[in-house]
Parts: structure tokens; sequence; C-alpha cells
């Protein structure tokens, strides 16, 4: 079982991420939940969303102790990273204006406006990307996934798969 | 040959009614059965009944009736017309229920131009509850709770309906009418039939306000309150047409 | 087919399913993709969608159309919902079949929009004036949803009765895989006599609530009770989760069993013999089977709740029924706050029982 933490300003792609993570969990006949916050936090203020993925049935849609955070921005590390389980890995994004996490070694920072490249509302993608091997999903699925959640933005599927497949090499390289 | 030339309308129950002497509910059913027979309309009817004296319409009338709670007709109303969308429907509200707790549902059924035909009983007063201040209790007028007479500064002041409504663009058809006298009688029976015309024709939402006694609650007898009617209620409501958008097949009016 | 689906979207396209037809809603937080999926879809299947003025008028709307013997629904959160309560008082009262769907928030009053379980009373006692009950169904997830909204229809028509789906915010917002019940063709279904719907071929059909004569009246309140007690015997529904041999169970219902379900597994871990028994009707509850377990020994039941102590009404009130007399406590979050399993899990470790859930 993974508990999928995904947290950050609206307007990141936070959402759309923890929803991509369950598509693709759905797509391998895994149960799955997905739980976004919502209400006027959703308009400009930090959005978080639970994704679990498990074998059995979902018991608890609500985490306490995530083994996967996603933190794309500064309140997001402060509310979730100390609560992140043991053996658990935080992935941030490299360019936020602090030095959270830095020195820990279960604390990631992601490159994504460098991965995203021209194509900067794909950072969420990217970071998909680089988490993926961590969720334990197929590449096939996430993929699959992007497809699903673009279907009516068909123009938008490559860049996202370019994304997609920029922020796998990146973990494929750089974490261990 | 002998010929019938009066008698109970189909839509009418031989049932004794239990309004009070003098009181215009009875000759308003009347009216309404009248008009839907004259229209060919007697077996796909629904009836709307009230909280008021008129909670017990369904036993007068003989077409399938519902019980609404106090104000809520026009609401109910709709939603038995997405239902039954081919049925003639008639809402039947006094001046508390569709002024005063139902203002809101009367409003937005109007001017949704829901396709049905409201017909609004103002007699100024609440008359099943006991003669307390209506809506549309007229300034000076005395009731259980204005005691002194409707004073505006204190109570506010009466609402009128039918121009009110008439500001919509809803609605295709507002007449305010009277029953006190046979002309009366007949205009408000044409009133009626128009309304119901206007909903088979689906031209939206129609509502005819007749001008009631309630002679009980009046402390008149019957021929004062309609005296009363004639020659001080109809000076604050007057009568007439607010809103005609015309009938398929008619000459425009404007 | 599964698909991904978020909680009220479920419930919406499962009445769909079970041929629902007139949907009448006003916007509130945290229910609003239900009339918001209602309105375009309800148009493709040939139905009808009004957002009403109030959710008093949208209750009257059901009214009217469910009184016509169409299949009709609404839905609100809190607020919304304590202003239907006349309304529902009259379709209980005028036995008119229809579904209606709280997605709860906190309260009282205003409130806030987060998750909460605080209408439970208001929901499975009555609710409005008068003497009456409305059928409870709680969802523990977006797939029981589905499933008990498209049975809710069922239900409603069977008993012509008013059924409420009660969940939260959380089922409302979250997605999960689903499959939506095959739909039937609402022309399929029995007719319904007794509905006003005009065509009466002469004879008149009313829908009323009002009964003057205190003989007729309570006569209807006896035919009412006969029918909550019919539907006590043959609609109660109910999970256990590794109760057999439990010492301690948790009662919990909707999405707050699904927490209560992981930290049962937590306790079980650390050698604590905990279950979880979770009431899937709230009205009927499924009282008897408290008794069932308190009989075979269990002896301490813990109410776990997003309510300030309304759960536990129920559970100590089946409990009275049992020969034993068990503890019984209460683990609760409100105001929109969410418990977590170790929350739970902790709480039962210390042993201790509360009887407030501020103490």
């Amino acid at each position: 079982m993974k508990q999928i933490i995904v947290s950050g300003f609206g307007g990141q792609g936070v959402i759309s991420l923890g929803l991509m993570i369950s598509y693709a969990a759905m797509k391998e006949d895994r149960n799955t939940s997905f739980l976004p916050s919502y209400g006027p936090e959703m308009r400009g203020g930090t959005a978080n969303c639970s994704v679990v993925v498990s074998e059995k049935e979902v018991a608890s849609p609500v985490i306490s102790r995530p083994d996967l955070l996603v933190a794309l921005n500064v309140p997001s590390v402060a509310k979730f990273l100390p609560n992140l389980a043991e053996g658990g890995r935080a992935f941030i994004d490299a360019d936020m204006p602090v030095d959270a996490g830095k020195g820990r070694s279960d604390v990631i920072a992601v490159p994504l406006k460098q991965l995203a490249q021209a194509n900067l509302k794909g950072q969420n993608i990217a970071m998909l990307g680089a988490i993926l091997s961590f969720t334990e999903l197929q590449a096939a699925s996430a993929e699959a996934a992007i497809r699903d959640v673009f279907k009516h933005k068909p123009q938008f599927i490559d860049s996202n798969l370019a994304c997609l497949h920029a922020g796998m090499e990146w973990a494929e390289k750089n974490v261990r | 040959m002998d010929q019938v030339v009066f008698r109970k309308p189909k839509l009418l129950n031989d049932t004794p009614m239990h309004y009070c002497p003098g009181c215009t509910h009875g000759i308003v059913h009347r009216l309404i059965a009248e008009a839907l027979e004259e229209l060919g309309e007697y077996d796909n009817v629904i009836g709307i009944a009230p909280v008021g004296c008129a909670v017990f319409a369904y036993n007068y009338f003989r077409c399938d009736m519902y019980e609404a709670a106090h104000g809520r007709a026009p609401s109910v109303a709709t939603g038995v017309k997405r239902a039954c969308e081919d049925s003639t429907v008639f809402v039947y509200q006094g001046d508390g229920d569709l002024a005063s707790i139902g203002m809101a549902e009367i409003v937005h059924a109007a001017t949704r131009g829901e396709n049905f035909t409201v017909i609004f009983i103002n007699n100024g007063i609440y008359g099943m509850t006991g003669g307390q201040m209506a809506p549309t209790t007229l300034p000076g007028q005395k009731t259980t709770t204005s005691q002194q007479g409707r004073d505006p500064k204190e109570h506010g002041n009466p609402i009128k309906v039918c121009e009110l409504l008439s500001t919509l663009t809803g609605p295709a058809y507002i007449a305010r009418t009277t029953v006190t006298d046979v002309k009366s009688v007949r205009a408000t029976r044409e009133a009626i039939k128009r309304g119901f015309t206007m909903q088979k024709q689906k031209r939206g939402f129609s509502l005819i306000e007749i001008l009631s006694t309630c002679p009980t609650n009046f402390h008149l007898s019957p021929l004062d309150s309609m005296k009363y009617i004639d020659e001080v209620a109809v000076k604050a409501y007057p009568l007439g047409v607010y809103k005609d958008i015309g009938l398929i097949g008619e000459e425009k009016k404007q | 087919m599964k698909k991904l689906w978020k909680g009220n979207e479920a419930v919406a396209e499962a009445a769909v399913a079970a041929g629902c037809r007139c949907f009448f809603g006003y916007p509130i937080t945290p229910q609003n993709e239900i009339p918001e999926y209602m309105s375009w879809r309800l148009k493709e299947v040939g139905g009808h969608f009004v957002q009403a003025e109030s959710e008093v008028s949208a209750i009257n709307m059901v009214y009217g159309a469910g009184g016509a013997g169409v299949r009709a629904m609404t839905s609100s959160s809190g607020p919304g919902i304590s202003l239907k309560q006349e309304g529902i008082s009259y379709i209980a009262g005028a036995e008119i079949p229809c579904v209606i769907a709280d997605m709860m928030r906190a309260g009282p009053g205003l409130g806030g929009i987060q998750p909460s379980q605080s209408d439970y009373l208001q929901a499975v006692k009555g609710g409005g004036h008068g003497d009456y009950k409305v059928f409870v169904y709680a969802p523990a997830s977006v797939q029981e949803a589905a499933d008990l909204t498209f049975k809710a229809f069922d239900i409603a028509d069977k008993y012509r009765n008013p059924v409420m789906v009660l969940g939260d915010g959380m089922l409302g917002q979250m997605m999960e895989p689903a499959e939506i019940p095959a739909a039937i063709d609402p022309a399929t279904l029995p007719v319904k006599k007794w509905a006003a719907c005009g065509h009466n071929g002469g004879k008149q059909r009313v829908l009323s609530s009002i009964l003057m004569n205190p003989d007729d009246l309570e006569e209807h309140n006896r035919k009412l009770t006969r029918k909550y007690e019919q539907m006590a015997k043959e609609e109660t529904a109910y999970e256990h989760y590794r109760t057999e041999d439990a010492d301690i169970v948790l009662v919990a219902y909707g999405i707050v069993a699904r927490i209560c379900k992981a930290a049962v597994d937590m306790l079980r871990q650390a050698g604590i013999k905990a279950g979880l028994f979770r009431p899937i009707t709230l009205f009927p509850f499924p009282y008897g089977q408290l008794v069932k377990l308190a009989d075979g020994g269990v002896n301490k039941f813990i109410s776990v709740e997003l309510s300030c102590g309304q759960l536990i009404e129920d559970v100590k009130l089946g409990l009275y029924d049992s020969k034993n007399r068990p503890e019984v406590g209460i683990y609760a979050r409100v105001g929109g706050n969410v418990m977590k399993p170790e929350d739970v899990a902790d709480y039962v470790r210390k042993g201790k029982v509360s009887s407030s859930w501020i103490k």
C-alpha cells in the first residue's frame, strides 16, 4: 500500500497530479482513493490531495503518515514533512525559495522547471515522472492516465508525455 | 322540449362546501370548473390546493389534487408540470399563502415562466386562522393582529401582486378581477379561461387575482362585503389586465 | 466498467441509472457536483432539472414530481437540508417516494464546509415536525454511494417514503474507481396507481397530509409506524469487521467506518481484540446486532463519529436490550476535522472510555 500526499499552491496542478496517480492505479486494477481538499482554499491558497494505492480494499482515504509526499510550496513542506512515514520519501520543487528539508536523504529536490522546459504547466507531470518508480506504478499506466485526463485537449498530450519521460529519466539518474 | 340550462360543472363534486356564507371561494371554484369544462379540460386536470380556507379544495374538485405546504403550491406545481407536461395544472392560493410565506415561490415560478395557471384569492386577511393581518391588508383595516387598523409605519404597506409580477418577463397573462356581480363573475370566468388557454398553448405563466370577500373576518354582512370590494378594495387594487402576451392566432396585444 | 468517479457524480449517475428523471436543487458546498451533473445529464435521458430559488422550493418540486409518479430527487448539505425539513415532513405524510442526498458539513448554523456527520439525529429521527421517519442509507465508499443511491429509489417506491443518502463532504468530493449499476428504463417500472398525474378516468387521487379528525390521523400514524417497523424487519443493513472474537467494538458509519477499519487492523497488530460494527442503514438502525455483540461478550463499545455525541445515542439505545452492561464511550472529531486511523487506535489503546467527546 502507498499513501501519497500531493500539496502545493492552487494552480500548480497538485490536484491533477494526484488524480493521475489514481487513474494510473485504476488502469492496473489496483484499489485507489483520491481525496482532494476543497472549498475556498482551492482558490489561490494551498491545495492538497491524498491518494491511496493499495492491493487490498482501501481502508482509510485519510492519510496521517504519507509514504510519499509531493510538496510544491513552502507551506506544504512545513505542514506535511514532519509526518512523513519512516522510510518514506518527500519530493519537493528544487526551485523553492527555502532550504526546506536540505541535508535530509529522504527529501529529494526535483528541478521541475528545467525538466518541463517550455511546457511550464507540465511541471506537475514532470513530478509524476520523478515519483513514478516510488508509486510502484508502470510507465504505461501513467501514460494512459495522461491520455485519459487530456482526452478533451489532445494537443497537450505529447508535450505532457515528454514531461513525464523527462521526470522518469531524471529520477533514474539522480534518485537512488 | 325541456332543456338543461344550468347544472353542476363536471369538475365539481356533489359535496356541500364548508365555506362561510358570502365567501367567494365557492364562486371561484365553480368558475374554474366551468372554464376548464368549456375548454374541454376535465379528464387531465391537476390542482394544487394551498394552506388556508381552500385547504380542502380537493373535496370539491373532481380532478387529481395535491395539498401543498403553506406558500409552496407554485413549487409543487413546477414539479407536477415537469412530470405531467400534458396535464392542465392550476394552483389555488390565498394572499397569505401567495404574497407572504410563498412570495419567493410565486415570483420564481412566474419568472421561470412556468406553464401553469394560478388563481389568487385576495381578500386582504387570513381567513382560516381567524382574521390576522395579511400582506394585502389595507391601511386602516382592522385585523386581530392590527387591532387599531393597519398602520403602514408600524406594519408596513400592502403588496400589489399583479403590479409586481407584471414587471417580470416570464408571465404570459396577469389580470385582476372581482366576483361581486353577474358582470364581474362573467369577466372572471373569461379571465380564468384565458389563463388556461395560455397554458394549453404553452405560452407560460398565468395568474388571475380575484378580489374576494371574507364576511366573517371583515365583520360585514355578505352584501356589505361585496360592497366593500367594489367601493374600497378596487381603489387599492385596480382591476384590469396587467400583462397579456396574446394567444396564438390572435392579433398581437400590447 | 469501472471508472474513476467523484462521490457526488457517482450519486447523480446512479440516480439516473435508477430511473430518476426529475431533479430539483440549489447550490451549497460540498454537494454542488450533484446538481451540476444533473443539469446536463437529465436532458440526455429526457428528464428535467430545475435550479430552484431555494431548498424550500426544491423539496416541494420533488413533492410534485414524486407525487406524479416520476422518480424524483434533490440534494443538499446541512443548512439546506434544514430548509427542506418542512417539505420532507409533508412528503412523508402524503407518502410520496423520493430520494434526498445530504452531503454533510459541519455546523451548527452556517458552520463550515468540511466533512462532518452533524446531521445524524436530524436524519434518523425524522428531522421535521410531526411523527415520521426517513429511511437513511450511509454509504462508506464511492461504489457504495452509487449502489445505495440506486437502491434508494426502489426502497422509496416500495414504502412510498422519502429515502436519504447520508454522505459527507469527503465522500462527495473524493474519487474512487466505481461501477454504476446498470441503467433501467423508467417506463418498465410498475405503474403507481396512487400517483396524481391526471388522466385519472374519473377516479380522483389526492396527495395530502391533512387529517383533521384525530381518529383518522391516529390511524394514519399507525399505518406509518407499521411501515417503519416493516423497514426495520426487511431492510436493515450493516457490516461486521473482525467482530467475531472482539472484546472491544468500534461503531461507526460512512467514511469514518473506513478510518476505523484501518484502526482495527492497527489494534489487532498490537494484540488488541478490536472490531468494527458499521450500520449501513441508519434508520432503521441495526440495534439487534449490537445486542448480539454485547450478549456475545463484547464489553466495550466506542462510538466513533464526526459529531458531538449523536451516533452514541443510538448505540446506547440498542445496548439497552442487552443482558450485559458493556461500557459505551465516544471518540469524536468535529468542526470539519477528521480523525486519522492512529488517533482512533491511540484512543482505544489508552483504555479509558469517555462519556463525552470533550473529555
